[in-house]
């Protein structure tokens, strides 16, 4: 054997074939993992396409709900008051969530008891179930203290606060990924925390602040269970206005044409399916396209 | 609040070498540890002084109590007579965002803005509204940091583009754009190589003109190119409460630590044989 054939047989002859095989093994779990993953979307995607394709027009868009012509009905209420829902959401939690997150990480003093404990408790919360919120939304939003009854606006504000832990968590994040070098070399400066944080820190945490709320609000366009508690259950045949009157949404609309006898009403739900993803696609692709943009200024 | 204005405390005093700094028995604790202790020596005006000695010695906290940056590490507190021109830094009066801007910092790891070269000195004159054409701040600060002709072409491209050398001195001319009497440099050249590091150093020389400069540095050479003053602190080990502390060993002039200190300790860490 010469010497190269002896490097050789050192480099690769020597692995261990058991270590070889558990890579193996390992990968295909992950791949499995995957596979399973897949095949849930594409299953939910196929079945809407061949169930509702057919039903996919732009009356599907235009026209108002009926509870008796369903091969003309559409859920023209539906997306518009998914979308108030949606842009009320977006209002509520950029604010809320970015400046809950900005005190966390930048201004509480992480030795107070009440600062820990508020912590613990935005991490609790990004896991309580939806229809908690849905009867927290009836108690305080709709009834009780602020009494604004079944609109949209009292939706959206059910939704946002659904939401608002998962943006918080993720724009903390965000603002941790960002190096503390930075807020110490504009202190350095001679201009006050506060500066610092606004113009050095935010714009630099954005774009992952972004990638938070972009998922809140994928899965606000999703929620149905808190909002059929908040008033959006009703047969709505008419343009909801935020502030006032019934109102509907995409999840809930489906919802109540699927859970209906004829079969025509159920290609409307999965034509309905169709609608609900192109919105998400929609919403998600301009946040994305938001993202790109804001990254490339700096 | 009364201001910590810079026309007060800079009154000229009679003596030829004025004391911008002078620390009398100064403590610094993070929590309940002291980190340094008893510290006391003068910052003379004009000059460069260099805070040298072996890692956990203080001599960075020494330099961030100065600027009162150790403000913004929870816990730490400062005790003792810190003065600035004969005015207590530390007073309940003063605004620790005032005495950064009058005595500004450069760090270790060059810490750019992620924005354009033109936007990092811009930076600080923006937010403090600093009077005058902000180009000429801009040019200013950037001749005075030696880095204008190799960046006037470009001044809108991102600053992350610069080298190491490039960026640190960004960082001096982001400094020396708020106009401030004082830069307190933490080991400026640590992540340097030596060409940058001589510019830097050689910018250093050009600066005391104008400034007062204090540096902590692990190079004993360049304390020893650049310093005029040297402060030599060491960690004094407590073996029964199991503490680290820094104290100052020596301050003198820099040819005097280097050639004849009056401390043993002195003498075996600038030859070598600790440290």
């Amino acid at each position: 054997m010469d010497a190269s054939a002896a490097a050789t047989q050192a480099l690769y002859g020597a692995s261990d074939p058991g270590l070889r095989i558990r890579s193996i093994v390992f990968r295909s779990a992950l791949l499995l993992s995957m596979t399973v993953a897949l095949i849930a979307i594409i299953g939910i995607i196929s079945w809407a396409v061949v169930e509702g394709g057919q039903r996919l027009s732009l009356g599907l868009l235009t026209n108002n709900p009926s509870s008796f012509r369903p091969e003309t009905a559409g859920y023209r209420p539906a997306i518009l008051g998914s979308f108030q829902i949606i842009a009320g959401v977006i209002a509520l939690i950029i604010p809320l969530g970015v400046g809950a997150a900005l005190y966390l990480e930048q201004f509480a003093d992480k030795q107070r008891w009440y600062n820990r404990a508020i912590e613990l408790n935005i991490q609790n919360l990004a896991g309580v179930p939806s229809i908690v919120f849905g009867i927290l939304g009836l108690a305080f939003i709709v009834r009780g203290p602020l009494d604004m009854g079944f609109i949209a606006a009292a939706g959206s504000a059910t939704i946002a606060l659904l939401v608002l832990p998962t943006v918080i968590l993720a724009s903390r994040e965000a603002i941790k990924a960002v190096p503390p070098s930075l807020l110490e070399g504009a202190m350095a400066l001679g201009v006050t925390r506060w500066q610092a944080v606004w113009k050095m820190v935010l714009p630099a945490a954005a774009p992952g602040m972004l990638t938070g709320i972009i998922l809140a609000v994928a899965r606000a366009i999703g929620e149905a269970a808190p909002l059929l508690l908040v008033g959006a259950a009703t047969f709505v045949t008419f343009d909801p206005n935020f502030w006032e009157g019934g109102y509907s949404a995409l999840p809930v609309m489906i919802y109540q044409y699927a859970g209906r006898p004829q079969d025509e009403f159920h290609v409307l739900a999965a034509a309905g399916v169709l609608v609900m993803l192109g919105l998400v696609v929609v919403v998600n692709s301009v946040a994305v396209w938001l993202r790109a943009k804001y990254e490339r200024t700096w | 609040m009364k201001e910590l204005g810079k026309e007060k405390l800079m009154a000229e005093s009679a003596s030829t070498k004025e004391e911008v700094f002078s620390l009398g028995g100064v403590n610094v604790y993070y929590g309940d540890s002291l980190a340094v202790k008893d510290v006391s020596f003068p910052i003379y005006k004009n000059e460069i002084t260099a805070l040298i000695g072996p890692s956990g010695c203080g001599k960075s906290t020494i330099l961030r109590s100065l600027n009162r940056m150790n403000d913004l590490i929870p816990g730490a507190r400062v005790e003792g007579d810190l003065q600035y021109h004969g005015a207590d830094i530390y007073g309940s009066d003063v605004d620790p965002v005032q005495v950064r801007k009058i005595i500004g910092m450069v760090f270790q790891k060059p810490n750019p803005f992620p924005k354009s070269i033109y936007e990092n000195v811009a930076f600080g004159p923006q937010t403090l509204g600093m009077k005058g054409s902000m180009d000429d701040i801009v040019e200013e600060a950037l001749v005075g940091a030696a880095l204008w002709d190799e960046v006037k072409d470009r001044l809108k491209d991102n600053a992350f583009g610069m080298s190491g050398g490039q960026q640190q001195r960004l960082c001096i001319a982001r400094t020396i754009a708020v106009k401030p009497d004082v830069i307190l440099m933490d080991e400026p050249c640590s992540a340097l190589d030596p060409v940058s590091t001589y510019k830097i150093e050689d910018l250093m020389m050009k600066l005391k003109k104008d400034y007062t400069i204090v540096i902590v540095t692990h190079n004993m050479q360049q304390a020893a190119r650049v310093a005029d003053k040297t402060a030599f602190f060491t960690v004094s080990s407590n073996d029964e409460e199991g503490s680290r502390t820094g104290v100052l060993v020596e301050f003198d002039e820099t040819s005097k630590i280097f050639s004849n200190p009056a401390d043993q300790r002195t003498q075996d860490y600038v030859t070598g044989r600790f440290g």
